[in-house]
């Protein structure tokens, strides 16, 4: 790993200040960043900590959960108030990584990193979640633009993510049972939003909508209205893990089986 | 340099470190705790876990730094000090529960932090999915899973202390 200074600002403010700077990056449960350090893919000259800006914590307001951006997976895996709310988010959480992952990795950090085959971005975006920054509110239709992509502007922190609870979902992933990140993940929910279907670990540009198997589910809420209903090929990722082909099938499984989770 | 002081295994240490010194680094380098493992570069195989603040941690995937004010367990500070060991290391020895050794430090603590994470009851499937972070190429799990089957009992019923921290 190269060298960098270690800032540990005590302020969202301070933080930002010190994000001015294009060489420095923000560290939150650092699993994802530490491995990209250790492998000298990335050479920030500051690493600045985000723990301890006061940013952890899981609020309810009627049906709205204000999720702080560096709760750990942990704590959303077994908070009383998510499970209660939205059952399925903390089972999402419960199935990222591996349990010392979980007592580090947060859920800003997921977002703000936004991985392909990370799982958070498949609940921000078919649950309609609003990313709150340390500049503004951003819906998440917006804010996922890609594989690493986002709307966040440089030295832009997420503070808060905001969800409101569905009628029903659920989330299923088919994991790489290595680095238990998803080839494969699947999130369905009903609710306010309407019918949402979103897909994570499998398209080439990240977390997408499958509008098909929305419009699908819109007619009938079962398994088997997705049968029969294609997945594009030439939009799937394609690694030593598996094959395009492959990919495009698993999406169909496993969006029968989280639909089948909430009946 | 900037300087780290955090308490280890009881003992309280300040030691001076780079902004890229890993915590197991800290441990193993500047420490002399060398029971904590380093057995990958991808954060995956859990030899590395270690207690941070009761959580059980990849000491491998987390900076010096960042454990600034912390309070860490590593393996050599599971046994009492007349040499009396921790229920799971003793049932690690009864079920032979190693081979080669390499991964059983990050077990023993993954496995401890599993035990006191479930007071209600642990079944064998949740035992499976809690060591999803921790790789054995040895056992075949087996003997590790009747392990902490049996380290359940003796962590919760008997009122021993829950970990030596």
């Amino acid at each position: 790993m190269y060298d960098f200074a270690f800032q540990t600002p005590a302020s969202v403010a301070d933080a930002v200040k010190l994000l001015a700077d294009p060489e420095a990056r923000p560290l939150a449960g650092g699993q994802t960043l530490i491995p990209v350090l250790k492998q000298r893919l990335n050479k920030p000259t500051t690493v600045v900590d985000l723990s301890r800006l006061g940013l952890s914590g899981i609020t309810v307001s009627g049906t709205t959960l204000t999720i702080g951006a560096t709760t750990t997976h942990r704590t959303v895996a077994r908070s009383a108030e998510v499970k209660q709310l939205i059952p399925a988010l903390a089972a999402l959480a419960g199935m990222i990584g591996d349990p010392a992952v979980r007592y580090r990795g947060t859920i800003g950090g997921s977002l703000a990193n936004n991985d392909p085959t990370a799982d958070y971005p498949s609940a921000a975006l078919a649950l309609g979640a609003t990313i709150k920054t340390s500049a503004r509110s951003i819906a998440a239709d917006e804010y996922f633009q890609g594989m690493f992509a986002t709307a966040l502007q440089p030295g832009e922190i997420i503070t808060a993510i905001e969800f409101t609870a569905p009628e029903k979902a659920a989330y299923e992933k088919f994991s790489n049972p290595a680095s238990r990140y998803a080839m494969v993940g699947v999130f369905v929910a009903r609710g306010p939003k309407g019918v949402r279907v979103t897909v994570t670990g499998a398209g080439q540009n990240g977390v997408f909508r499958h509008t098909a198997f929305e419009a699908a589910l819109s007619k009938s809420w079962s398994p088997d209205a997705l049968n029969g209903i294609a997945t594009p090929v030439d939009s799937m990722n394609a690694d030593i893990h598996g094959s395009a082909e492959y990919r495009a099938h698993l999406v169909g499984v496993v969006a029968k089986r989280a639909v089948a989770k909430t009946l | 340099m900037p300087q780290v002081s955090l308490t280890v295994n009881g003992k309280p240490a300040s030691v001076e470190v780079e902004g890229r010194t890993l915590l197991v680094e800290l441990l193993r380098e500047k420490l002399g705790l060398t029971g904590t493992h380093v057995g990958c570069d991808t954060s995956q195989c859990g030899a590395c876990v270690v207690h941070v603040d009761g959580m059980a941690v990849k000491s491998c995937t987390m900076l010096a730094l960042s454990a600034n004010g912390a309070t860490v367990t590593t393996i050599e500070g599971l046994a009492a000090a007349d040499g009396t060991l921790h229920p799971m290391q003793e049932m690690f020895r009864e079920h032979h529960a190693l081979q080669c050794g390499f991964c059983t430090p990050g077990m023993v603590m993954a496995a401890i932090d599993l035990v006191n994470s479930h007071p209600e009851g642990l079944t064998e499937e949740q035992i499976r999915h809690g060591l999803e972070g921790n790789l054995c190429r040895c056992t075949g799990y087996h003997n590790i899973v009747k392990a902490i089957s049996a380290a359940w009992p003796l962590m919760h019923q008997k009122g021993l202390p829950v970990a030596a921290e």
